[in-house]
């Protein structure tokens, strides 16, 4: 199908770009990348009156990395994240994640801003924000805002961001010394939304978890950062431990059921994600298969 | 606003200046207004990878562009890359190994293609399977598509298959 008609501007700043979406906000939208935008219209899930097109918005693309923090600007291509050298040393969760995001000809065009804004709970870069504990920064008529990623994705397709307001850019702390990761998604072929995933960054030491956050996404309306992650900080792992977390995971998980997955199967890939997760960070291939029994 | 928007773009090396309504996406441009119908349009959301083309030197998704974000942009379609001669041998490997049937998938793979074995120069059977894990055929079952990549890949290297 074909896009409905709507009015077109190409901002020429972020002023322009802000301009533009208190005048219109309710009823626009902002295109970045476009490879979530274009699809939904095009299948006329939505029928904005207007598209700001932010696409020309230099001063939003590119990576800076100062005293320990990681700038990413909204504008930035999955391609470029996944080539760029500052985010493999100080972001490396990042380059892993984003290899799973659709295929070439769609990270050519889609960027981080537009993805994060589009807050689809199975795409990946909402849950490495988690992990990451990212700040989301949006520019609005009042200024600049500073959401932490906890509190920016509301559900599905929904942010913390007002309609008068552009995400600018990301804030991420630059990955702790030691620190390691794993991403894991499932898949029915290679770059096809996930039907679960994984993101997650671990400190080890001594063959124990010092610290480990996990972004699950696809199996709830939003991404999820597991507290039931605490149950596998300083403790000797065995198998009985994991099988407690995979019980306090269970209780986090709020699965949707779609045309690829029911929530059961949801709720029993998480685990496997888990399983797998813990048994690749503290090199303990005995728990691989621990979610099976 | 709604009213068409002028925009200026070089498409396969030629100057072009067009007036375009916003909501006409690239791969109807290329197909309606510039009769450049080797660009195909399979499933309109991103899936099927039949409209794939170049902007800048980097495949995209033409059916997810809008004609007016290509201003100031090179546009390359299937028909630059193969006048230019720049696609010949991989045409010819998709023949020899029977790569193609309907040939509907058939411009967006061999830009898909190209696209990787210009990165990567000797890619594994793999590698060419993920780049090209965004287009759709359903003709072959793919093996044939992964066997002329390869052996275009060997070819350009000097390898022997």
């Amino acid at each position: 199908m074909k896009a409905s008609a709507f009015a077109y501007a190409r901002a020429a700043s972020v002023e322009h770009a802000l301009e533009l979406l208190i005048a219109h906000g309710e009823t626009a939208k902002v295109l970045s990348g476009g490879q979530s935008l274009l699809p939904a219209m095009n299948l006329r899930l939505i029928s904005p009156e207007l598209i700001i097109d932010i696409g020309e918005l230099s001063e939003l693309r590119g990576v800076v990395v100062r005293e320990g923090v990681v700038t990413i600007g909204a504008l930035t291509r999955h391609a470029d994240l996944l080539r760029a050298p500052e985010i493999a040393t100080h972001a490396p969760l990042l380059t892993k994640a984003v290899a799973h995001i659709a295929h070439p000809a769609i990270r050519n065009r889609g960027t981080i801003g537009g993805s994060l804004a589009h807050a689809d709970p199975a795409s990946e870069l909402p849950a490495c924000m988690l992990a990451l504990g990212a700040t989301i920064i949006a520019r609005g008529p009042g200024g600049e805002r500073r959401i932490p990623a906890a509190e920016f994705f509301t559900g599905i397709y929904e942010t913390a961001l007002a309609p008068q307001e552009l995400l600018v850019a990301i804030e991420l702390p630059a990955c702790p010394q030691g620190a390691t990761h794993f991403f894991h998604e499932f898949a029915r072929r290679h770059g096809d939304y996930a039907l679960a995933g994984l993101a997650a960054q671990a400190i080890v030491r001594d063959g124990r978890f010092a610290d480990l956050r996990l972004g699950f996404f696809a199996v709830g309306d939003r991404p999820l950062l597991a507290s039931s992650a605490g149950k596998l900080v300083d403790v000797a792992m065995t198998p009985e431990v994991l099988t407690e977390t995979f019980a306090a995971l269970d209780e986090e998980l709020d699965p949707l059921e779609d045309q690829q997955a029911t929530p059961a199967m949801r709720r029993h890939l998480a685990k496997v994600l888990l399983a797998r997760c813990v048994s690749s960070l503290l090199d303990r291939p005995d728990l691989r298969a621990e979610a099976r029994a | 606003m709604t009213t068409a928007v002028v925009i200026s773009l070089v498409v396969n090396g030629e100057r072009i200046e067009a007036s375009v309504l916003p909501r006409l996406n690239l791969a109807d441009f290329l197909r309606e207004h510039l009769k450049l119908t080797g660009t195909h349009v399979g499933c309109e959301h991103g899936v099927c990878g039949a409209c794939t083309v170049r902007i800048d030197g980097d495949i995209v998704r033409s059916c997810l562009m809008l004609a007016v974000q290509t201003h100031g942009a090179a546009v390359e379609t299937i028909e630059g890359v193969s006048d230019n001669g720049e696609v010949a041998d991989l045409q010819s490997a998709f023949r020899e190994r029977n790569a193609l049937q309907c040939g509907f998938c058939t411009p967006g793979m061999l830009m898909a293609a190209q696209d990787l074995l210009k990165q990567s120069p000797s890619p594994d059977r793999e590698q060419i399977r993920e780049h090209l894990s965004g287009n759709y055929c359903r003709c072959t079952g793919y093996q044939a598509i992964v066997d002329a990549v390869e052996a275009t890949a060997r070819a350009r290297s000097g390898r022997s298959s």
